[in-house]
């Protein structure tokens, strides 16, 4: 380590230190005053760890990170073993193990699809033998295949019938003839232009957007510039998206500044 | 006195006596139907009217159709004194008798209602309703059903459009696989972001880098996962070919074992087994940004000359986009997800958007199987294309001309494609 690392590390140390026993000393005299000002202080720690990262990697960053791998790797196999084995089939195939586990057994009539997902999972473990490592893919050709089936319908649902039907829609709205909508033209939201534009954009938008998802045919000709309509329907959407999503992230940024302002330096309301 | 005359006597005061017993029944009767309170011509026999409220008429229970025999469905005539206006009746209450035991309310309904659905039942039981309007005065109870019990369907014909759908869809891929099989050439047109794949595999053995292969953060249930793996093979072959390092961080397990299987198959096809290694792919973690916070460390630290992004992404996939723009390396991305399509296109060298993610790994797979579900999800879209002109042109000319044909073909239409 350089000396100027050395400098920053003990600076680092010095103004943790001192950030800890402010805290404590503003606590909660009766409360957990010593721990609850160190989490803060840590909390803060890591927020600032992790956003050092904007200006380079740094051992800061890489503490902050091989913290949060290892210590959520560690939470979701303890979440997964405790909620999923002992939570949902321990107490459904064994009154034994139930009570090793301290869980209440759930006694009921006999169901052979609990030992499904067990026998499954033990072929999945298969893998870890030199000799029968091949048997671990029945279990995965068996989640792969299931999800496929079901999704199958459900998309078939939700992304074709449903979308064809949305798009049934008249290009022409309350029409009266074309003196009646030269007379009446205006850009009200609620107008008979408004909602004829909509209806042709939808109906455009989507016939050029399912042309350039057409892989069979060579996009030239008509097809080829009504595929090129297409991509710019997508790009407009996606710049629409694009903005949403930003101000969605502005949002968590303004919620970490506010825990470093306020629980942490107290100093906004 | 003899028999005969006492007889006599009694047949000759008959008459005045059954003239007084009906004269005192009638008078009776008279004041016994003065005294109760009048009650509505609408109430049932049956009812149990409190107030002067009329109850529900007409109370049915039938199966409720298309299902696993766990729901019944109540209907009923509001009560007629159920009027908004006037605003006597305050709600109902629905009242369920299992098995001839106590009833037992399971509904409270706002008044205006005529129906209710019972879910969660048994098909072993027998279940009897009644329904009680409720006014500020009292309550008014209707005539109790005949025990029902749910049923169970096999078949749901509601969804006969879905199924034929399928059907077709189906059978197109399964004439389409059939045909590649027989050696057919399908065509299938070029898709940019492919075309990148050998130039950025190319780009890494030059550089002298590795390749980040990052395949989104769901597991092997999501079919944008399994197209990531797909093209993860091709990619694995060229890998071997050029002799270029590729590291392979993922968020799960099942993930890091199909991975593994899939880059040891594309070396073994490349004629180079022994130059596979299990550590190319290694689990880091299932939570979503303690993923994210491992993948930016390997990039800022190890530089990769490539970056494949594909696969389902979420909040981190401008994270992982930018970190690998910052490094230098050339990224081709792809997804399905709506959402996270627009940071990839901004921070991306190409993208594959949507369904081209699905056709990327068939086209490179060039599997019969791969192509002939790309050609026969094809035909679906042909079909969607012209139901979409169909339908909007029968909507427009509906609208335009009035004309009842053009209003019947659109409730065709409509009934068609109608998930209900």
């Amino acid at each position: 380590m350089s000396r100027t690392g050395i400098v920053v590390f003990l600076v680092v140390c010095v103004l943790f230190v001192v950030s800890w026993v402010v805290k404590a000393g503003t606590g909660d005299p009766e409360g957990h005053y010593i721990r609850d000002g160190f989490l803060v202080t840590f909390a803060a720690f890591l927020t600032l760890a992790i956003m050092s990262f904007m200006y380079k990697d740094n051992p800061y960053y890489k503490f902050a990170e091989h913290l949060f791998v290892g210590v959520s790797a560690a939470y979701w196999m303890c979440l997964a073993f405790w909620s999923t084995l002992v939570g949902n089939l321990v107490p459904r195939i064994s009154e034994r193990l139930s009570n090793a586990f301290m869980v209440p057994h759930q006694p009921g009539e006999y169901n052979f699809f609990f030992y499904i997902p067990v026998i499954l999972g033990i072929l999945l473990l298969m893998r870890l033998s030199p000799k029968g490592g091949w048997i671990s893919r029945w279990p995965l050709a068996f989640i792969v295949g299931t999800t496929a089936g079901l999704n199958f319908v459900r998309y078939l649902r939700s992304d074709f019938i449903n979308q064809i039907n949305s798009t049934f829609l008249p290009l022409a709205v309350d029409w009266q003839g074309f003196g009646h909508f030269f007379s009446n033209l205006s850009l009200n939201a609620t107008g008979q232009f408004v909602a004829m534009f909509g209806n042709c954009v939808i109906f455009f938008g989507v016939l050029c957007g399912v042309i350039y998802f057409f892989f069979s045919k060579e996009h030239t000709g008509w097809f080829g510039r009504a595929s090129r309509v297409g991509i710019w329907v997508l790009m407009i959407t996606f710049g629409a998206s694009f903005g949403y999503t930003v101000m969605g992230r502005i949002s968590l940024l303004v919620g970490r500044l506010t825990f470093l302002l306020r629980d942490w330096l107290g100093i906004a309301s | 006195m003899t028999k005969h005359q006492r007889k006599d006597r009694h047949s000759r005061v008959g008459p005045a006596t059954l003239l007084i017993t009906v004269s005192v029944f009638f008078t009776a009767s008279l004041s016994l139907a003065q005294s109760e309170p009048t009650v509505s011509d609408s109430v049932p026999v049956d009812s149990q009217a409190v107030a002067s409220i009329a109850p529900v008429t007409s109370l049915i229970v039938e199966d409720f159709k298309y299902d696993d025999g766990e729901k019944l469905l109540l209907s009923w005539i509001p009560s007629i004194d159920d009027v908004p206006e006037v605003g006597r009746i305050t709600g109902y209450e629905v009242y369920r008798i299992t098995d001839g035991g106590e009833p037992e309310k399971i509904g409270d309904l706002v008044a205006g209602k005529n129906s209710y659905e019972d879910d969660g039942l048994s098909r072993e039981s027998q279940y009897q309703y009644y329904v009680v309007a409720l006014s500020d005065g009292g309550s008014a109870m209707s005539v109790m059903t005949a025990p029902s019990s749910p049923e169970r369907e096999w078949i749901n014909f509601g969804r006969t459009n879905l199924f034929l759908v399928a059907l077709i869809i189906g059978g197109a891929i399964i004439f389409f696989i059939g045909s590649a099989r027989r050696g057919k050439k399908l065509f299938v047109r070029k898709i940019a972001g492919l075309e990148a794949v050998d130039e950025a595999i190319g780009r890494a053995t030059e550089m002298g880098r590795p390749i980040l292969f990052i395949p989104g953060i769901r597991d092997m249930d999501d079919v944008q996962t399994l197209a990531a793996l797909t093209i993860l093979g091709r990619v694995a072959e060229q890998v071997a070919n050029y002799d270029v390092q590729i590291r392979m961080p993922v968020s799960r397990s099942l993930v890091m074992t199909a991975a593994r299987e899939t880059i040891k198959a594309g070396f073994q096809t490349a004629g180079r087994p022994d130059a596979y290694n299990d550590d190319m792919v290694n689990y880091v973690t299932d939570e979503q940004f303690g993923y994210v916070a491992a993948v930016d460390g390997v990039m800022v630290r190890e530089k990769p000359a490539t970056v494949f992004l594909l696969g389902a992404f979420f909040a981190e996939s401008l994270i992982l986009a930018e970190t690998g723009n910052s490094v230098g390396a050339i990224q081709i991305a792809g997804t399905a997800r709506p959402a996270q399509l627009p940071f990839f296109v901004a921070a991306c060298d190409f993208t594959l958007i949507g369904e081209e993610l699905f056709a990327a790994s068939a086209y490179l797979s060039g599997e019969p199987k791969a192509l002939g579900s790309l050609k026969g999800q094809d035909v679906g879209k042909g079909i969607a294309m012209a139901a979409i002109l169909i339908g909007v042109a029968s909507a427009t000319l509906a609208e335009l001309t009035g004309w009842g044909a053009m209003t019947s073909l659109l409730e065709i239409m409509k009934g068609l494609f109608s998930s209900q």
